[in-house]
């Protein structure tokens, strides 16, 4: 009964915590049957290299993605020839790297790099884009409320703004926004991204992919820790097993 | 701290050691035999559990520190680095993130319990007071520790909470100076709430080891509520206690883990993961779970108290709240002085019985409202609930000494859990 009670505590408790929270947006954000969810979740390879060709195309126009190397890519199921090949797509001024004359020279990036930034720096980013930064996507899967559901959401969620509602210039209507003004314009529509793998291009499935894509971004080490979840979990309830018949028959000529 | 009359050991090593430092002794005498009323049930399993979340949380925080820099720069970089490329980062910071929230719980059960079955009373009242102290000092830490990550709530949660110093009159505004080692939460404040974030965990380990040698001085409370008389009513330590509550801690590490390894964030805030920016205020400030319902009662006050007619103002309303967020700590620390009622176990105790439950259901709606925006209804309701906290203290449990019927109580341990089995049995 005790036990009842306790976990019963633990529940009321933890309705409390921030994120049971109603979110702040005024549309509620509709949640979306991920392959991730749950506790044997794991991310779709295809949807992740789909997503990731959707920020390549179109996100990293204006989006930085700092914490993220090219080597990550290995978790996305390309091989290190591949990867070679999709960082060397870019280049980058490496400081560390000077030509005879003690310039620092311009060289195609390696898997060991950082996502190339669209933008010197925010002062230029701000600038590009009206006032308006663009924030960083590598862990904007974990920093809205709802997360991927959100970003699902915020994509397919550009609208007319209703009547009366006057914008002003650069921003747009979106049911899913806090407040429902956005500086971004809607990025994606259909057609926009040529997939190879015969998936529709739509941009219902490009936001798809894409909210997938930054889930994995903000979250990479997901699948490991949900297998060494289970084996923990498993291995904990054995010895939960254990520990309670040593009690009992310890216990077992107390109480008589 | 000689054990008085050894025993011999058989083993020569452990007896060349135990004849200069007696430890084997002190160790089969505190934790071997220690005389345990043989009633507990579950609830008693939680000062262990609290000890091993303590002890987990001095782990993975000296192994986090080795990656982390505190600096303003580079600390969200480095947090960040520790959950992508450091070898189990990610691991160790789940672990150290929730590992607090686990902490609070097993805490927040254990004074429960406390007070369910009135065991800060005479003789354990300083048991109890360094009970307190230790949760003062886990708030400390935690607060602290919530700032590292250099988050925007942990920037924003930094600036209200060091800014509530400055109600005090005369001298706040000098201590939030000294708290922040400037003019705003900058690099300095992160600086000093990471070495103080280091420091404290092992001051509570001291004050903890206080709390236990108290302990295994009064002996343990028990659900009756009545002292032991003999041997009948008590077990010893070993192996009845050591293994039921190694049981409780298995269970309680396998919600634990539920939440570490398939809902990590669950009890985060996700304006945390985006970096702290001091032009950017979020839309609303909250601080962690466990510290809702303090909040709550922060944010009551939110009227000024002055003379009438005069416009003198002899309150106002910031340092009200802050005082009446310290004062709800300090109310728990009198407890045993405002609580002279001779029985102590609330099963005997009808009355008391159900004030504390509102008590604890008030405990909740509080923690409710202080997640709330404080707006509309939400504010009469956390006053409400706030007069209720204080007036249980000093309202209640003062009346409750005089007027309350006391149900009669068994005579022993061993009558009583006889009569249960009996009774069952039949």
């Amino acid at each position: 009964m005790m036990i009842k009670f306790t976990l019963t505590l633990l529940v009321v408790v933890l309705s409390f915590s921030p994120l049971a929270q109603a979110g702040e947006s005024s549309h509620a954000v509709e949640k979306q049957n991920w392959g991730f969810n749950g506790p044997f979740g794991t991310f779709d390879r295809g949807a992740l290299q789909r997503g990731f060709q959707v920020y390549t195309q179109v996100c990293s126009a204006c989006h930085s993605m700092k914490y993220l190397s090219y080597r990550n890519l290995s978790d996305l199921g390309y091989d290190e020839s591949q990867i070679k090949a999709i960082a060397a797509e870019n280049t980058t001024i490496d400081m560390n790297e000077l030509d005879e004359e003690g310039e620092p020279i311009e060289r195609p990036m390696r898997p060991s790099d950082a996502f190339k930034n669209p933008y010197k720096n925010d002062q230029q980013a701000k600038y590009a884009n009206s006032g308006a930064l663009p924030p960083d996507l590598s862990l904007i899967a974990k920093a809205r409320a709802g997360g991927p559901d959100y970003l699902y959401g915020l994509l397919t969620g550009y609208e007319e703004p209703p009547e009366g509602v006057v914008l002003a210039s650069g921003q747009h209507w979106n049911k899913v926004m806090a407040g429902n003004k956005i500086a971004m314009a809607n990025p994606l529509s259909d057609d926009v991204v040529g997939y190879s793998d015969g998936s529709p291009t739509t941009a219902a499935q490009y936001s798809k992919d894409v909210s997938e894509f930054l889930m994995w971004a903000a979250e990479p080490k997901m699948e490991i820790r949900k297998r060494t979840g289970i084996k923990v979990i498993l291995f904990l309830l054995v010895f939960a097993g254990l520990m309670y018949a040593v009690k009992r028959k310890i216990w077992a000529d107390v109480k008589k | 701290m000689s054990s008085g009359n050894r025993e011999k050991l058989d083993n020569p090593v452990m007896e060349w050691v135990d004849s200069r430092l007696p430890i084997f002794s002190l160790l089969q005498k505190e934790y071997g035999i220690f005389p345990t009323p043989k009633n507990f049930n579950y609830f008693w399993n939680f000062g262990a559990i609290a000890m091993v979340m303590l002890s987990l949380m001095i782990i993975t925080g000296i192994v986090l520190a080795m990656s982390y820099a505190a600096n303003t720069e580079i600390a969200f970089d480095s947090v960040e680095r520790i959950m992508r490329d450091v070898n189990h980062g990610w691991l160790l910071r789940y672990l150290h993130s929730n590992g607090a929230s686990f902490f609070f719980i097993a805490v927040y059960i254990h004074i429960f319990r406390g007070m369910y079955y009135g065991s800060y009373k005479q003789p354990r009242e300083l048991l109890w007071m360094l009970g307190v102290l230790i949760f003062l000092l886990m708030m400390a830490t935690a607060f602290m520790g919530y700032v590292l990550p250099w988050g925007q709530m942990s920037f924003w949660g930094a600036t209200v909470i060091t800014n509530l110093f400055s109600a005090i009159p005369l001298v706040g505004d000098s201590i939030v100076t000294l708290l922040w080692g400037g003019f705003s939460v900058d690099n300095p404040t992160l600086n000093r709430f990471f070495a103080l974030h280091y420091l404290f965990p092992f001051l509570i380990v001291g004050v903890v080891f206080l709390h236990v040698w108290a302990l295994h001085v009064t002996g343990s409370n028990n659900p009756l509520g009545i002292e032991p008389k003999g041997k009948q009513d008590t077990l010893p330590f070993h192996p009845y206690y050591t293994m039921k509550d190694s049981f409780g801690i298995v269970v309680f590490l396998i919600i634990f883990a539920g939440f570490v390894f398939f809902a990590p964030n669950y009890m985060g805030h996700p304006d945390n993961y985006i970096p702290a920016n001091p032009l950017v205020t979020p839309t609303h400030i909250v601080p962690e779970w466990y510290f809702l319902p303090f909040y709550a009662i922060l944010r009551a006050i939110t009227f000024d108290i002055a003379i009438p007619f005069t416009g003198l103002v002899l309150c106002p309303a910031k340092l009200g709240g802050v005082l009446l967020m310290f004062g709800s700590i300090a109310m728990l620390f009198i407890l045993p002085f405002l609580d002279k009622h001779p029985v102590r176990s609330a099963r005997f105790r009808p009355w008391y019985k159900i004030a504390l439950i509102l008590f604890v259901i008030n405990a909740f709606v509080l923690g409710v409202c202080g997640g709330k925006p404080a707006e509309g209804f939400w504010v009469p309701l956390a006053q409400l609930c706030t007069v209720y906290y204080f007036a249980f203290f000093v309202v209640i449990i003062p009346f409750l000494n005089k007027k309350e019927p006391v149900v009669p109580l068994p005579n022993s341990i061993n009558e009583a859990v006889l009569n249960k089995n009996t009774k069952a049995a039949s």
